[in-house]
């Protein structure tokens, strides 16, 4: 089960007339070996296809796949640092270097950790924090993940359906309370103003986590 | 690191979603990153509001980026950019990671200046917004009762205090707002070593406090 994640060759390199199709295909059949759960196959396909472009960037500095992500996800993160109060040149230029350094620091990812999203969305998060409001950022410790730690496919499977179910219950949210969530997030709320009731359904993705720290845990005794 | 579970009071919704959105101020990220570094639960709701962030993300409508903006990008790559590690903590000492980073070592590396009543402290720089500070209060000293007009954080690294509302020992971390006036008293045994943030000067009941404020520089 291990190997179809951490062995790009399986997913990157098969055999498919495009590189976009290949990823999915790849997905796709990861999904079918793990997967009897209740999100959809094209949910889970989509971003365990990221996973797959990202880790064929890290293990094959494959630049279609690069493409692939920064075709997806710099508008994104564009729009983003725009809404956080960044010029669109000065967006452009960071965003820029966010795809960069997602390619840089591909070998940190962890898909039982975060989904791509939230992982681009941190990097999108410290370079605001350094360019636009230049600050330092202090980050918490790194935790020894041991190699008793590495990925399970079906943690990462599992991660990436709840990460999804939560964006789509922030879709569904009434206007104004998703509004307030984006405003929080754009900066235009300080953290007196935030209300601690989102309407999120906050605690899946926080238990998962939970549960794998406390295996680390265990593991280091 | 058996203390890890012990660990009762934990940061606030708002506060770790206002630390995954980077809309604190530095002298805030600074407790929430010492904190999470010492208590997992707070460190797996985080993983939950940094993919909220994400999904935000996500979500807005996208934004043109420029026409040769993946080829710029791919320059930049090949240009060979060292991206920083992330931190490890020194073996041995008492301080996470990131307050370690900020007091160039760990609590032999502390300068303390004395501030009355056998408190020390040492203040940390950060952006201006708010300020951060290490407290030392001698086992079994209380603080001046004070209130506040703005957020105050207070982490326990060594030792324990005790106020009004519970008993704070090491890993937890006390949030205070202003409708809180409190007098922390340092238990018995260690003294009580605290990372203290506020984004409000603190606001002491009493004249000679209201003097000691004045050379606390708070």
């Amino acid at each position: 089960m291990n190997d179809m994640l951490t062995d790009t060759n399986a997913l990157a390199n098969a055999d498919a007339p495009s590189a976009v199709t290949s990823y999915d295909g790849a997905a796709a059949q990861l999904f079918r070996k793990v997967g009897k759960q209740k999100v959809t196959a094209e949910v889970a396909t989509k971003r365990m296809a990221w996973v797959a472009e990202l880790y064929a960037v890290r293990d094959n500095k494959d630049r279609a796949a690069f493409a692939e992500l920064f075709g997806h996800f710099a508008p994104r993160v564009k729009s983003f640092l725009m809404k956080s109060g960044a010029s669109p040149d000065l967006a452009e230029e960071c965003t820029q270097e966010v795809m960069a350094t997602l390619w840089n620091k591909a070998h940190l990812f962890d898909p039982t950790k975060a989904s791509v999203s939230t992982w681009i969305f941190t990097i999108a998060r410290n370079r605001k924090i350094d360019l636009l409001r230049k600050q330092r950022r202090p980050e918490p410790e790194d935790l020894p993940w041991g190699p008793e730690a590495e990925p399970e496919a079906a943690d990462a499977m599992g991660l990436q359906q709840e990460t999804e179910q939560l964006g789509r219950a922030l879709a569904t949210l009434p206007e104004e309370q998703r509004r307030l969530i984006e405003r929080a997030y754009f900066g235009e709320l300080s953290h007196s103003e935030i209300a601690a009731e989102t309407g999120l359904p906050l605690g899946t993705i926080k238990s998962r986590i939970r549960l794998a720290l406390d295996r680390l845990r265990h593991a280091m005794k | 690191m058996t203390e890890m579970s012990k660990i009762k009071h934990h940061l606030t919704g708002p506060l770790l979603m206002g630390y995954a959105a980077g809309t604190l101020p530095e002298a805030f990220n600074l407790v929430v990153a010492t904190h999470i570094s010492m208590c997992d639960s707070c460190r797996a709701a985080l993983a939950e509001y940094d993919a909220v962030g994400g999904e935000v993300m996500m979500s807005g409508a996208p934004v043109a980026v420029a026409e040769d903006a993946l080829n710029a990008t791919l320059a930049l790559i090949d240009r060979g950019v060292v991206e920083e590690a992330p931190a490890k903590k020194t073996a041995g000492g008492i301080f996470p990671a990131p307050l370690q980073s900020y007091v160039n070592g760990d609590l032999e590396s502390v300068k303390w200046r004395k501030v009355g009543g056998g408190v020390s402290q040492m203040i940390l720089k950060t952006s201006d917004e708010a300020s951060v500070r290490l407290l030392r209060i001698p086992a079994g000293t209380a603080v001046p009762d004070h209130g506040h007009h703005g957020t105050e954080l207070t982490l326990v690294l060594q030792g324990a205090f005790v106020d009004e509302s519970d008993r704070f020992a090491a890993g937890d971390v006390e949030v205070a707002n202003e409708d809180m006036n409190h007098t922390p008293v340092a238990e018995a045994g260690l003294d009580c070593i605290c990372l203290a943030a506020t984004d409000a000067p603190l606001r002491f009941n009493g004249l000679m406090p209201r003097l000691a404020q004045k050379f606390m520089n708070i």
